[in-house]
């Protein structure tokens, strides 16, 4: 029966442990994965748990269901990056009080050889008018992001419908998306961010082949979920998130996230624009 | 090649600098499968040995169902939790979704089918005279229960072992409806599969020796308790 008191011992040690998981306040934010993946939330948060003594639970997904969540009230406040999408939750009543976060800029990678000749677009537009033209690989997130919304509206912009074995939906996220073009030497759509966090840690070796298009811009904003539309949430701490981000403090972790590691930053404040 | 090797050092270096990250994401794998193992054990073992050793109509029927069941799909498990335990689900006011509540009902259900379908078989293993034999001898139902089960105890610990190795291994439905949160619902799985995302291959890999270890030193624990032979 020795044993049988030792597995009894192990289970309320098991149960026991659980305990602390349910203590304490916490705060959910649904959010894209380049933030995520970048590290600029582990730079971010931080001090704000500290300062209102409360858990950040990050829910790192793309930008579409970011907000899908966000509307079901799975969640309190989100951190996304597709401008049309966010009027959309914003105008349908599931968010309210979107605040500009900071911005960076999306730019075209792919291998140093250039097969359709993207160096040589004068506009976003016509980089993808190339990469079609040639049938060159091309690698999308294919996952509703912020980035695949973007992709999507320079390929209509471009009057092109992508279909083709040269047209690859990968359905991950960025990172992941990248590492899939450095493999398969592909062309790709990818936010600054990542790319930077990717390329300093030789994890890819691809070139930007194109860059500096207004249509690139690339803006986060941050919405609180309503607590009209869902009475669970935690609305004011929501607000005391959104109050940090945009505070002279936490645009000064954005605006200085990433110069030590990178050379530059990877994020640019928008609401403070010097903090 | 040389990122395996990279792997391999740096799973030790983990392990041996007491990484606090790599021992909070192990210690939330071991805790949520254990309790989800020993949960599902608790309900499954005497499910199935009910349905094994019970004859009654539609038991032919059952036990195809949860030999189907041992085939789930962990994200279809996932998904059908999801629609339960959002918000705008049924379970939704309980507010379970993305906590290790969640991954521990997911893996629950996960563990349930297997446990319940390979005690079935275990009892089904049983000496037929064992029954008889205890009943004889002044034994009550439960007592013989108790024999029966004892006589099936190397079938039943390698049950709890398989509803184990599946629970720990399982990454879709954590990553469903954990979140992936970190320092709250990343389990090893998750954190692998997101690690390799960002292609921190050479941290992934670390992350997967860890995870065979500790699935070798469970094994060992239930081997111990299985007993000399």
């Amino acid at each position: 029966m020795n044993r049988l008191s030792l597995l009894i011992l192990v289970v309320i040690f098991a149960v026991s442990s659980f305990a602390p998981a349910l203590a304490g306040e916490r705060l959910k934010l649904s959010t894209t994965t380049s933030t995520e993946n970048s590290g600029l939330l582990c730079a971010l948060l931080p001090p704000f748990e500290e300062m209102f003594d409360i858990k950040v639970d990050v829910i790192p997904v793309g930008t579409g269901k970011a907000l899908k969540i966000a509307e079901t009230g799975d969640v309190d406040v989100t951190l996304v990056h597709a401008r049309s999408l966010e009027d959309r939750f914003v105008k349908q009543g599931y968010g309210v009080n979107r605040r500009e976060v900071m911005y960076n800029d999306f730019v075209i990678i792919g291998s140093k050889s250039d097969p359709a000749e993207v160096r040589k677009a004068k506009t976003a537009v016509e980089a993808f008018q190339r990469i079609a033209g040639r049938q060159s690989m091309y690698i999308s997130r294919g996952d509703n992001s912020g980035t695949h919304v973007k992709e999507l509206e320079i390929w209509k912009r471009a009057s092109k419908r992508p279909s083709g074995s040269w047209y690859l939906e990968a359905g991950k996220g960025m990172g992941a998306v990248l590492i899939m073009a450095h493999e398969k030497k592909a062309y790709a759509l990818t936010d600054r961010g990542t790319y930077l966090a990717l390329l300093g840690s030789n994890k890819i070796d691809l070139p930007i082949l194109f860059e500096g298009d207004p249509v690139l811009f690339n803006s986060y904003g941050i919405i609180a979920v309503n607590p009209a539309k869902h009475a669970h949430v935690n609305y004011v701490k929501a607000m005391a998130l959104i109050g940090w981000v945009t505070s002279r403090a936490g645009q000064k972790i954005i605006k200085e996230f990433g110069r030590d590691r990178f050379g530059k930053p990877l994020f640019i404040p928008l609401a403070i624009p010097n903090p | 090649m040389e990122y395996i090797f990279a792997g391999i050092w740096k799973a030790f270096g983990l392990i041996f600098s007491l990484d606090r990250e790599v021992f909070d994401i192990t210690w939330l794998s071991l805790k949520v499968s254990a309790m989800a193992t020993i949960l599902a054990s608790l309900t499954g073992i005497p499910a199935g040995f009910i349905i094994g050793t019970e004859d009654f109509i539609g038991k032919r029927v059952l036990i195809t169902l949860f030999n189907t069941l041992m085939a789930f799909p962990t994200v279809v498990v996932g998904l059908l939790l999801y629609s339960l335990i959002s918000r705008q689900g049924p379970l939704g006011p309980l507010g379970l979704l993305f906590t290790p509540w969640a991954m521990l009902i997911g893996q629950f259900i996960l563990a349930t089918p297997i446990i319940v379908a390979l005690t079935i078989s275990a009892t089904q293993g049983i000496d037929p005279r064992v029954r008889p034999t205890s009943l004889s001898m002044g034994a009550n139902s439960f007592q013989t229960a108790g024999t029966m089960l004892s006589e099936a105890r190397f079938a039943l610990i390698s049950a709890v072992i398989a509803g184990f190795g599946r629970v720990i291994t399982e990454v879709g439905c954590a990553l469903m409806v954990g979140g992936n949160i970190r320092g709250y619902t990343r389990t090893m799985t998750t954190a692998i599969a997101l690690e390799t995302a960002k292609g921190e291959f050479s941290f992934a890999l670390a992350l997967g020796f860890i995870l065979l270890m500790v699935a070798f030193l469970v094994n060992i624990f239930f081997h111990w308790l299985q007993g000399r032979r």
